[in-house]
């Protein structure tokens, strides 16, 4: 096993599912000869060629709906928005067509795309490059909202998003792009949509997160056992939606109490989905307020004010303290 | 260095072949085999005396909204007549006649209007889109089908409808420009009706003609009057031919009119005036095409009486068969159907639910 930033992952993902099915194809803008900003697409124009690694016109809505017109052909088109913050643009696209052809057909049309965007702050950029609006696409029926926290599962979960016969929008946390490596194999790997996994096993609270927060959450969880003993079992969702609460609903049940981190604003996001299916499924269990460490409801500042606005590790530390002594 | 002209690869030219009268120009006669005018005649008229019915049946309540194609039956059949079956075509809300004539059911254009999610079901062997309500978004569809269909080798083409306001959209300027760039076998079929609801095409640009939007995306574009189903034929055989062989897309600007309302929610009183309509009315596709039809001996009034009484038998048939097949499809949980290939565990929640709740009002 290599080991790999999440760009190199990614890359890979590309590189083998390329390889194994020619409908898939790469489009965007810069995505070819430049590899895209990030790097992520990445040596695919040599390998694949033009027809396949399309640099497009700088229009995303034109992205968008051209690549709708080509999974409704057959093909698995994976789309680039360059920064999640200009994929508005394409929204109506999204949330007028790609969600719905399959519905609108009766089934005979279906749309299965790739929508990457790089998505979340920490990376000292212009407005525009650093939020996070998950929520918008997870509260849109007929689409499907993946969000990696590491390589190996980023690698694992575009795969399973390229393969995914409905449209799946991808947020790549550009924090995570290349902050740490980790072993990924070279041989196929998948991980299902719409199931989240234990990050951290513990049973006096849980965490819930995903994304570039999920690290925070991690490193708030070890500092905790190392200064007061105190086991967090800590959830990585992965897809926001289709939200899996089977695991986080088993962990409330067993600790009781449960914190949930997301860098996105707080009201109507994903942490608000996840504390209502608490409510609904494990009141009765419940030894403490749920609280939820998130971005505030606000435009995400410019780099100089970043990180007091992003839950950081004491923020997180602070609010698991204060569940925990209620 | 002085100013200079420069010179643009594209020139302009506007199409008639069959005046207002249903006098052709010998010159521009297409050389179409009798059975196809004849077969072009028979599904113009179906669309116009099945959008009559449709009118009818919204007006007792049968039927919700829908979009009347009165008057545009030549700019759509003019154009879709060209296609093989293999091609696809990408539909805006108003191509009844054009879906009609790519095999859609009546009954699927009733079941659509009468509230039916099932209206719009696709016939697993017809490669047509459903219709595309939000306004230009659709063109964009059709030039990706028609890369997919030049990345793998076919000689197939994509055409798109849409109206005059949709040439405001910004989908449809990044659906020229993409099809340009790529140059894909793309058919802009634009049906100018004149009006976008209230608004009159005067109102949606200051361009003397909407063809030439295509000229600066380096796509040729062509004028024709809509209401001359020759016309349109002739210009959408040329475009079709051409995007078949490789050399890209084409922009067709139909002239014609929207003899009827906006929708069946619009009262046109408001914002036009009768006279005008008047005017078009004189310039009908239908009666033009039937002069030239007699005129060329064809086909005689009594004929058109004999397939006017088919064609209201089938429709007809249609209706009765609809409201048959509405008897059956009473189930809301239906609604749970065709979002994903597979129904996530959150909505199989969500369908017990409502389930339940049927089951209770049941009891």
């Amino acid at each position: 096993m290599a080991k790999m930033t999440m760009v190199q992952a990614i890359n890979l993902a590309l590189h083998q599912e390329m390889e194994k099915d020619d409908n898939v194809v790469v489009l965007g803008e810069d995505v070819g000869w430049d590899g895209g900003v990030f790097r992520v697409t990445d040596g695919l124009i040599e390998k694949f060629g033009e027809q396949r690694v399309i640099d497009t016109p700088l229009a995303e809505s034109g992205i968008v709906g051209f690549s709708i017109g080509m999974a409704l052909y057959g093909l698995k088109p994976v789309c680039e928005i360059q920064f999640s913050g200009f994929s508005y643009f394409a929204f109506h696209q999204l949330e007028s067509h790609a969600a719905r052809l399959r519905w609108r057909s009766g089934g005979r049309h279906h749309v299965p795309m790739v929508m990457r965007a790089p998505y979340g702050g920490g990376v000292r950029a212009l407005e525009h490059h650093s939020e996070s609006r998950e929520a918008v696409y997870a509260h849109t029926p007929g689409l499907k909202m993946v969000i990696p926290s590491s390589p190996r599962n980023a690698r694992a979960l575009l795969v399973s998003a390229i393969r995914d016969p409905d449209p799946v929008v991808f947020f790549e946390p550009k924090a995570v792009y290349r902050a740490f490596r980790e072993e990924v194999p070279e041989e196929e790997e998948t991980l299902p949509i719409g199931r989240s996994q234990i990050a951290r096993e513990g049973k006096d609270v849980t965490l819930i997160a995903y994304g570039a927060i999920l690290h925070e959450t991690l490193e708030a969880a070890s500092t905790l056992q190392k200064e007061d003993g105190i086991e967090a079992e800590v959830i990585d969702l992965l897809t926001v939606s289709p939200l899996d609460d089977t695991l986080f609903t088993e962990s409330a049940r067993k600790t009781g109490r449960v914190v949930v981190v997301h860098e996105a604003p707080r009201s109507f996001g994903a942490g608000a989905e996840v504390v209502s299916r608490l409510v609904e499924k494990s009141f009765l269990y419940l030894e403490a307020p749920i609280r939820r460490v998130t971005g505030f409801d606000l435009i995400i500042p410019l780099f100089q004010r970043e990180k007091a606005y992003l839950p950081g590790v004491k923020r997180i530390m602070r609010a698991i303290r204060e569940t925990l002594e209620f | 260095m002085p100013r200079k002209e420069i010179d643009l690869p594209y020139r302009l030219e506007y199409l008639s072949i069959l005046d207002e009268n249903g006098e052709v120009d010998k010159n521009l006669e297409p050389n179409i085999p009798d059975e196809l005018l004849l077969k072009l005649h028979r599904a113009m008229l179906l669309g116009r005396r099945f959008d009559e019915r449709l009118l009818q049946l919204q007006r007792q309540g049968r039927m919700g909204t829908f979009a009347p194609i009165t008057g545009q039956e030549a700019a759509q059949i003019g154009a879709i007549a060209t296609l093989d079956s293999s091609d696809w075509l990408v539909p805006a809300f108003r191509e009844m006649a054009a879906e009609l004539w790519r095999g859609k059911k009546m009954q699927n254009v009733i079941l659509l209007y009468a509230g039916y999610n099932e209206g719009g079901e696709i016939a697993p062997d017809l490669n047509n889109l459903p219709v595309a309500i939000p306004v230009g978004s659709q063109t964009l569809h059709a030039v990706g089908l028609s890369y997919a269909m030049k990345y793998r080798e076919k000689k197939q083409v994509a055409m798109v409808f849409f109206g005059d306001g949709a040439t405001s959209e910004g989908d449809f300027h990044e659906a020229l420009n993409f099809a340009g760039v790529f140059q894909t076998p793309t058919i802009f079929v634009c049906q100018n009706n004149h009006w976008a609801i209230s608004v009159p095409r005067s109102r949606q640009t200051r361009s003397k003609t909407l063809a030439q939007k295509a000229l600066a995306y380096g796509v040729p574009g062509i004028q024709v009057d809509g209401n001359d189903v020759l016309a349109v034929y002739s210009a959408a055989k040329e475009a079709v031919e051409r995007a078949r062989s490789g050399e890209g897309p084409t922009m067709i600007e139909c002239i014609t009119y929207r003899m009827s309302v906006h929708t069946t929610a619009d009262d046109p009183k408001r914002y036009r005036k009768e006279e005008e309509v008047e005017e078009w009315v004189k310039r009908d596709p239908l009666i033009r095409f039937q002069t030239y039809l007699k005129n060329k001996g064809l086909i005689s009034d009594d004929q058109i009486d004999t397939l006017e009484e088919e064609i209201k038998a089938e429709i007809k048939a249609a209706v009765d068969q609809t409201e048959k097949r509405m008897e059956e499809l009473g189930d809301p949980l239906a609604m749970f159907e065709h979002l994903f290939a597979e129904l996530p565990p959150y909505l199989q929640e969500q369908r017990q639910e409502l389930k339940l709740e049927l089951q209770e009002a049941d009891q």
